[in-house]
Order: C-alpha cells, then structure tokens, then sequence
C-alpha cells in the first residue's frame, strides 16, 4: 500500500507520528478560530489568550496520543469503556447539577464530564468489538452492537445532555454502517428510527426538547423567549450577506444580541462578519479534514484501525453538521459547539485526541504489502 | 480473542475494500449534507440578505426623540411672562437596582421620602415594567440634586433626570390671559391624533390647556428633533449615530403691557371684577386682568385633587376669565351707543330735549319706569342725558326705537357674539331681540323689555371685553379691530408682526353723529373723574342691577346680601383727541359705577398717559 520509495527511511513528521496535511488542516481551522473568538469576546485579549493556552494544550495531548500504537488502544478498549459506563452510573446517582443536567463528577480536585471519555472510549470499543468478526457482521453479532451502543447513549441522554448522546450514538453507527452492514438493515434501521420518532417525541423527550424543536419550525411563535436565540443568530448571519460586515464589524455580535456567541453560536459570528464566502472558506477546510480523515482510514491496514479512523473522523463531521444547521436555523437547538473554533476546552481536548488516534493510526502502519 | 474459537477467517482484502466503498459512500453523503448547509447559508445570505440586514439595523438603532424647547411668552416691551425652568427629577430602573427597599431606607437620609410617598412607590413598583424608569421624587431642590449626585454611588439604579418645565413667574397676574400647560391627557391625546399632531409630541409631556398657551400651542410647541443611537441587546447606549435637533417653539410677544396689567391687578386689589384694556390703534389689549386670580404653576406640576376641588368650589370663582366669560348687563355704559342710534334714526337730534320728571311711562299705560333720580333730571337733551345719566332719556329714545332696530345696530359693535380675541375661552353675551327672546324663552317680547334694554340692562349682557371693544369702536369713529393678544412672533431668523385684523368700519348716514357722543363722554370725563387730569379723556360709568352674577352662577342664601349689591361699570378713554387707550373696569357688587369703578379706571389711564415715553413723543 505504501508508495514511499524508500521505505525503510522515514521522514520527520513519520517520526514524530504526525500526519502534516491533517495537521495543517487543524492550525488553519484554530488561527481562524483565535480571530472569531477575539472578535466575538467584544476583543478580550484575555480570552483569546485562555483559548490559545487550550489550543497548545489539547495540540500536546494530540502529539501524546499519535505516539500510542492503536493495538494497545484495541487491548484496553474494553475496560475503559466499562470504567465509562461505570462512571456515567457514577454521575447518574452523585452527580452534581449544573444548569439543570446531571453531567458532572466532582472530584474533589475538578469536575469531570464522563460523556467526554465515553466518546472517545466508545468508538474504539465498538471498533475493537465488530472487528474482532469477519466482515461484513452477522446479524447476532451486530445484535450485540447494538447493545454495546445503547447502554450508555442512553445513560447519557438521560442526563440530560442530548448533543452527546446523539455524537455517541452517531459514533458507533458510523463503525457499524462502515464495517458493512447490509443495506436491508441499513434501511429497516432508519425505518425503525422514523417510526420511533413520536414515542420519542411524546414520551422521553423533555419539554424543554419539545420547545426546541418547535422553536425551530416557527421562531417567531416566541421572539423573546425560545426564539430568540435562533432569530438573533438569523438575524446575524442574514445580515452578513455575501462579504460579510467586515472582522469586528458585526453589529449583532458586537452589541451582544447574538447569544453564546463566543461558544456554540460562533458560527453565526463567522456568517455576520466574514459573509457567505467566510462561511464557504470555513466549510471547505472542514472538507478538507473529513477528506483527509476518509484518507487515512482508507489507507488503514486493519478493520479495527479502519472503522475508528472512520468513525472519528464521521463524528468530527456530525458536530460540524449539527452545530452549523442548529446555528442556521435547520435543526433544533442542541448543545453542540462549532469544532476547534467555539471557546472552551472539554470538547476541544476530545476532538484533538481523536485525531491524535487518527495520526497515530496513520503514522504505525507497517509498511509491507500483503 | 484465541484464533481457535473463531469460526470464520477474515478476508483482509475484501474487508478493505468493501470499506473503501462505504467510505466513499459517506463522503459522498458528507458532501451533499454540506452543500444542504451551504444552501441554507444562501438562502440566508444573499436571496434574504436585504430583510435580514433591515432587521439587524432595527435591532441596533434607535430612534429617541428629542423634545423642542418650548417658546416663551413676553409682554409688549420684552418682559418675559413665561419661561422654561429646568427641574429635576429622581427616577429609578427597578431591573438596574440591587434592594429597592434597603435603597429607599437610605436615600431617606439624603432626601426626604413621607411615608405616604415610600406607600405610593411600592404600590406603583408592582405594576412596573422592570426596565423602565420609575418617579421616585419630582422637583427636587438644587441642594437635594447636589446631594444626590455626590452620594449617587450608594444608589445603583436611581439617577436623576433633568428636564424643562414651564414657570409663570407673575403667578396669578395674568393666568387668564396666558393660560398654562398640563400633561397631556388621553382626551388630548385623541384629539391630536386626529389631526395629525401626535408625532410632533413624541418627547413632550406637557401641552397648553387654556389661554395663549392653548390658542398658540402650534406656534410655541416647535418641532421634535431625534437621535439615532446605536444600542446593544440590553439598550445601552454605545453611540450616537446621528443627531437632528430639534427646532425650539417660537418665542411669542403679546399686546400685554405688564406694568398696567400690574397696575390693574394692584386696583383690584382681591375685589371681584375686572379690567379690559385695548390699544385703538390696533385692537391689541393692553391689560386683561379677572380677579381673583390663582397660580397657574400649580397645574403645571398636576395641581393636587384637594387645591383643585378648593380652586372649583370658591365662591368667588377664581377659574373663570371674568374679562371674556364674565357676562354682566352693562348698564348705563351703553347710553352713549343707544345715544348714537337716536341719531342715526332721527329719533332724536343734537337740539331734542325731553322732560324728565323722574320717571317714564309708557303712553296709556299705569306703570311708572323710575330714573335712578327719584326727583328728576328736569330739562334733558343728548349731551346732558349722558353726562348725568338721565335713564328717562333713555326709556323714552328706546321705545321710540325698538329693540329689532337696537339689536341690529349694537351688534355692528359686537354685543352679542364673539369678539374672536385669540383665547378659545369666550362667552358670547346677549344681545336680545324679539326674535331671540322667542328662540330662547318661547315667549312674545313685552314693549317692557325694549325700556330695560335702553339701559342696559333686562336681557343684555355682555363681557367686559365686548365691553371695551364697543367703546373702542366708539372712540375709533366706527373704525374696528378684532381684538387680540398677539402682536408678534420670532422665527428662526426674525421677528414677525401678527397681521392685524381690520374689520369693515361702521359708516353712519351722518358722520358727526360720533363726534356728538364722543363730546359728551369728554363732557362727563371733564365734570366727574377727569376734571383735573393733565391729559383728555372720555368716559361713561355705570351701576348695574344685579340678577346674576354671571349667566351660570349659582343662587346662594349665604351670601345674598353681597350678591344683591350693584355692579359697579365704567369705560373711559385717553386721549379725547387721538385715543391711545380705551378700557372697561366692571366691579362686581361693589355699588355706584362713577364712585367705585371710576378710581379704578382714572388710576390706570394715569398709569399709562403719564408714563416719560409719552411725554417725551408729544
């Protein structure tokens, strides 16, 4: 598979297990992040300062993480996902409250978010767990998938935290449908899903969900209240037109209409100021990571590399998705920040060690062909 | 995981490739879902751009008006009658304040909360929107601002508001005459709305409710001007973006002359009655005093219930312009005008003299009309029937009228209607006439009212202005001027004269006829009042039965006694030969005309004929 002519000699960056393109890919997203969040914080050089220290941190975390040889992830797979499940139990009878959702753990020292480690550790299970099987999986085998994915998607939504458990879920689809499933189940699947979606809507979502997703049909029902997040965002991007207001221009982000506008609504900071081509700019370099990310997984010499490259990189893709189209007016609502560019650190930390996995995927590779 | 219990082998190849193929599979949906985002962003962006970018610009900008400055009011010589005080105001934003009530204990330290007040903030505070400003004290004093302000960290949420209120700073001078503002109120609001006005009230809380300030409101109010302000999600402001300021109400001059107004009031001296004074030259009014009188500044600030039901049940009727709404039987003032009919109806010549035995019958008839001389003028003609006031005369002229042919010629001189002086607050007296006594009483007229009319009194009233207004007429030679109060007005640039308006002037068949009643009002004037004047004058008093107050006034067995007393009535003017001034006192149950009002009436013309300017321009 390797097309290196000199394959016994290896480059710097094979060396130091990082993939360039995939890592230029990243720097270009974060600079451009720096820039929004300083413009969206109403030009807190503090702030930026903060988001830079966390974006050196987690590209750290990252580098550590490429050195790991995906086989030592493959053995321990198993047990940190028990020790999730465990702790998300944890959360769910001591966790401590915060805005209404049971997510945290305290300490003592930090409060710790579990749903972050089960959405690392659970693409790697389900991988390690559908891989361990000839390909394409037999139906009892994608059975017992179904349950491994269940388990803590659920614990996770009753949280409640409903961003998460949807990329959990999303996750674990994703090496599913890539370990090749059948397109029968495939499509009885989404059949299922479509003629679950009242019990979900009647019976186990909260009326808080309820709100957000009929916010999202018809905003105006409630332009003070449950709207308004969603029409100022509007408002925001509409007005950015083709070119954008201009860097620090954004009257809707500047005079604080934009709500969250630092965190998961930055994208609507990014349409106001940098307009329609800003925008396209943003989505093509996200092309460009998935494109990678597809690459290496492609390039994966095992199953179990191939479907957690897939599914990271799958996952990377749902965030952008849900994140732009909530920001955008086409989904409801969920908290889930816009990749590498929305201020904060736990999500940020997740995504980087999930790349640090794809590039230590790339980068431990044999190179014999078979 | 031992390669033993494995029941199928892997097919490495096939697993990669059947991987390539789903991969691919999932960029292709990447691809499309992100070109779903990217057409919402179009849509978005460039097809609904121009809506969305009116809305971000409505989200940021906001209009506030500004509210004009209100014109001042200055008498004739610049003195000014009405200004703008600044006055201030201690407001509260309940969502900004941290605890109101820990707050309000200790603003009591720096100014004074009654507890009536603190009751009245708190019941107000529940229906209060919180991001608004609440009224915690009105006028506060310079000394309480200042205290304030130094302290004002201790108050999160207070701040105070400086604005413009208007000051009458002669009070109860001329309140008739100028009227006052109040807050506009709901009826006002209506009836502004209907004629287009209410945007130009967009910042203005007050607006003229009587007088000069009600009739010239358009002209004093001025144009509001506007702010457009950038403002952020909470409405602060961030800058302003653009400023229209607002064009001040024009400053306005009235006829006005302050000293004699002054002087008038001063004569009154409390007494009921009033005092009209007109410049003939132009029909400007020099004074237009009614008293008593009250402070005009109480409304501005919204008078209290219990002054204002105080002000409305006094017996003396402070509220009325006694000078326009007034309406008394002008009695014997009237003689030189009924004098003037005669002689155009040849009734009676200069030469006719009647005998007066000191009372008048009608021919055949029992009933005796008495003079006010129970033992008779003997020998009467024109000029000595006014210079005594000889009501026989008078009887007598009037029947051989009738009251058809008096009414028609006393209306030209404005009995009986409107005079149209520019206050809106003016009664129209009565100038009776068979046919008005059928309209008004359904009932025939008896030859016995036409002998009261010829005396003024019976059915005719009439207010003080129509009053001096007749006289004025009179003094003019039949010239006639609408009555008026506003001589001029400043424009941006200029000072502008209020046209003058100049009515068709009475023409007789025999013009000397003015010249005959004007020399016996000189001849009464040299006699009487006006014997050792250093300047001419005319004049004709009268005293008036009295069977009401005013048309509207109410019967009261308390102070009946008073009520029964005459009304004391004069008009005089000066000079004889080129009259400056002419003005009407009527003194209400004050007694005899020429001994009551006739002071009055002395001490204003000598209050205005003896004045330097005079003497220096002749």
């Amino acid at each position: 598979m390797n097309t290196s002519h000199h394959p016994h000699k290896k480059n710097i960056w094979q060396k130091l297990h990082i993939d360039l393109p995939l890592l230029l890919g990243l720097l270009a997203l974060m600079v451009f992040g720096l820039f929004v969040i300083y413009s969206a914080s109403g030009e807190d050089a503090a702030m930026m300062e903060r988001q830079l220290v966390r974006l050196s941190l987690s590209l750290c975390v990252m580098f550590v993480f490429a050195q790991i040889n995906p086989e030592i992830l493959r053995r321990w797979a198993l047990p940190i996902y028990i020790a999730g499940i465990i702790l998300l139990l944890g959360v769910h009878f001591f966790g401590t409250i915060n805005k209404g959702a049971q997510r945290w753990l305290n300490l003592g020292f930090m409060e710790f978010q579990p749903s972050e480690l089960i959405k690392l550790a659970f693409p790697i299970t389900m991988a390690w767990y559908i891989s361990k099987f000839p390909l394409p999986p037999k139906k009892r085998y994608l059975a017992g998938g179904l349950v491994i994915l269940l388990i803590p998607t659920l614990l996770i939504a009753k949280q409640p935290d409903l961003g998460t458990s949807i990329l959990v879920a999303a996750s674990g689809v994703f090496v599913l449908f890539l370990s090749g499933m059948s397109w029968v189940i495939v499509g009885s699947c989404v059949a299922a899903v479509l003629a679950l979606l009242p019990i979900l809507w009647f019976f186990l979502m909260h009326d808080y969900q309820r709100t957000r997703v009929m916010t999202l049909f018809d905003p105006e029902r409630d332009p003070l209240g449950a709207g308004y997040h969603i029409i100022q965002s509007k408002i925001a991007i509409g007005s950015g037109g083709l070119w954008g207001k201009g860097w620090l221009q954004g009257s809707q982000s500047q005079l604080e209409f934009l709500p969250e506008r630092h965190t998961d609504f930055i994208f609507a900071v990014i349409g106001e100021e940098f307009g329609l081509i800003g925008s396209l700019i943003l989505l093509a370099l996200y092309m460009y990571i998935i494109g990678r990310g597809l690459v290496i997984a492609s390039r994966a010499q095992t199953s179990f590399a191939r479907l957690l490259a897939g599914s990271i990189t799958l996952t990377f893709f749902v965030y952008i998705f849900v994140n732009i189209g909530m920001v955008s007016g086409l989904l409801p609502v969920v908290g889930v920040p816009l990749p590498l560019v929305s201020y904060g650190g736990t999500s940020m930390m997740t995504l980087m060690i999930g790349f640090g996995i794809l590039m230590s995927i790339h980068t431990h590779r044999r190179f014999i062909d078979r | 995981m031992s390669p033993k219990k494995r029941i199928a082998m892997h097919d490495h190849a096939a697993e990669a490739s059947l991987f390539k193929r789903r991969a691919l599979f999932t960029f292709l949906c990447v691809f499309i879902l992100i070109s779903l985002l990217l057409s919402n962003l179009y849509q978005l962006q460039v097809v609904s751009y121009q809506d969305y970018e009116t809305r971000s610009n409505d989200n940021r900008i906001r209009v506030v008006p500004v509210a004009p400055s209100r014109g001042l009011i200055y008498d004739r010589h610049g003195q000014l009658l009405a200004e703008n005080q600044p006055f201030y105001t201690l407001e509260l934003i309940p969502e900004k304040a941290q605890d109101i009530t820990a707050s309000l204990d200790k603003l009591n330290e720096y100014i004074e909360l009654s507890a009536d007040e603190r009751e009245a903030i708190t019941e107000r505070l529940r229906y209060h929107r919180r991001f608004k400003p609440l009224t915690i004290k009105s006028r506060l004093t310079e000394e309480q601002v200042a205290t304030f302000s130094v302290n004002q960290h201790q108050f999160p949420g207070f701040r105070v508001e400086a604005g413009l209120k208007r000051h009458y700073p002669y009070e109860g001078l001329m309140t008739h005459v100028l009227g006052y503002v109040g807050k506009i109120n709901t009826r006002d609001k209506t009836s502004l709305e209907k004629s287009g006005q209410w945007k130009n009230y967009a910042a203005t809380n007050d607006i003229g409710k009587q007088g000069i300030e009600k009739f010239y409101e358009s002209l004093l109010l001025g144009k509001p001007g506007h702010l457009e302000e950038e403002v952020n999600n909470r409405g602060r402001v961030i800058r302003t973006l653009k400023a229209t300021p607002p064009t001040p109400g024009q400053d306005i001059y009235l006829t006005l002359d302050l000293k004699l107004q002054q002087k008038a009031m001063e004569l009154l001296n409390g007494r009921r009655g009033s005092v009209v004074a007109i410049d003939p030259q132009d029909g400007g009014v020099l004074a237009m005093v009614s008293s008593p009188s009250y402070d005009p500044n109480l409304f501005v600030h919204g008078i209290s219930s219990k002054a204002y039901s105080a002000l409305l049940n006094d017996k003396s009727r402070p509220l009325i312009n006694r000078a326009t709404q007034g309406q008394y039987s002008p009695a014997s003032t009237i003689k030189p005008h009924v004098a003037l009919l005669g002689l155009e109806e040849k009734t009676i010549t200069e030469k006719t003299r009647i005998w007066d035995p000191g009372f008048w019958q009608i021919p055949n008839v029992e009933r005796k009309y008495r003079d006010w001389k129970r033992w008779g003028h003997g020998w009467v003609d024109v000029y000595s029937s006014i210079m005594d006031s000889c009501d026989t005369f008078f009887y007598d002229l009037a029947y051989k009228v009738g009251v058809d042919k008096m009414a028609e010629f006393m209306s030209k001189f404005g009995f009986g209607e409107p005079t149209g002086i520019d206050i809106y607050e003016e009664a129209n007296g009565i100038m009776p006439s068979k046919d008005w006594k059928r309209m008004r009483y359904n009932q025939p007229w008896y030859i016995g009212d036409t002998i009261s009319v010829g005396i003024g009194q019976g059915y005719w009233t009439s207010t003080p202005l129509q009053l001096t207004n007749a006289a004025t007429i009179l003094a003019n030679r039949g010239q006639r001027f609408t009555p008026h109060l506003l001589k001029s007005f400043k424009d941006e640039t200029a000072k502008i004269d209020s046209p003058i308006d100049e009515r068709e002037p009475i023409t007789l068949n025999d013009e000397n006829n003015w010249e005959i009643i004007n020399e016996a009002m000189r001849r009464t004037a040299d006699k009487s009042r006006f014997t050792d004047a250093s300047y001419t004058a005319a004049m004709k008093t009268g005293t008036a039965q009295v069977f009401s107050v005013a048309q509207d006034a109410k019967y009261d067995s308390e102070t009946v006694a008073e009520h029964l007393k005459d009304n004391a009535l004069i008009i005089a003017y000066a000079p004889y030969e080129n009259p400056k001034i002419v003005l009407a006192v009527v003194l209400e149950n004050a007694g005899w005309g020429g001994v009551n009002a006739g002071p009055v009436a002395r001490a204003l013309l000598d209050e205005y004929m003896l004045r330097d300017e005079w003497l220096v321009a002749e």
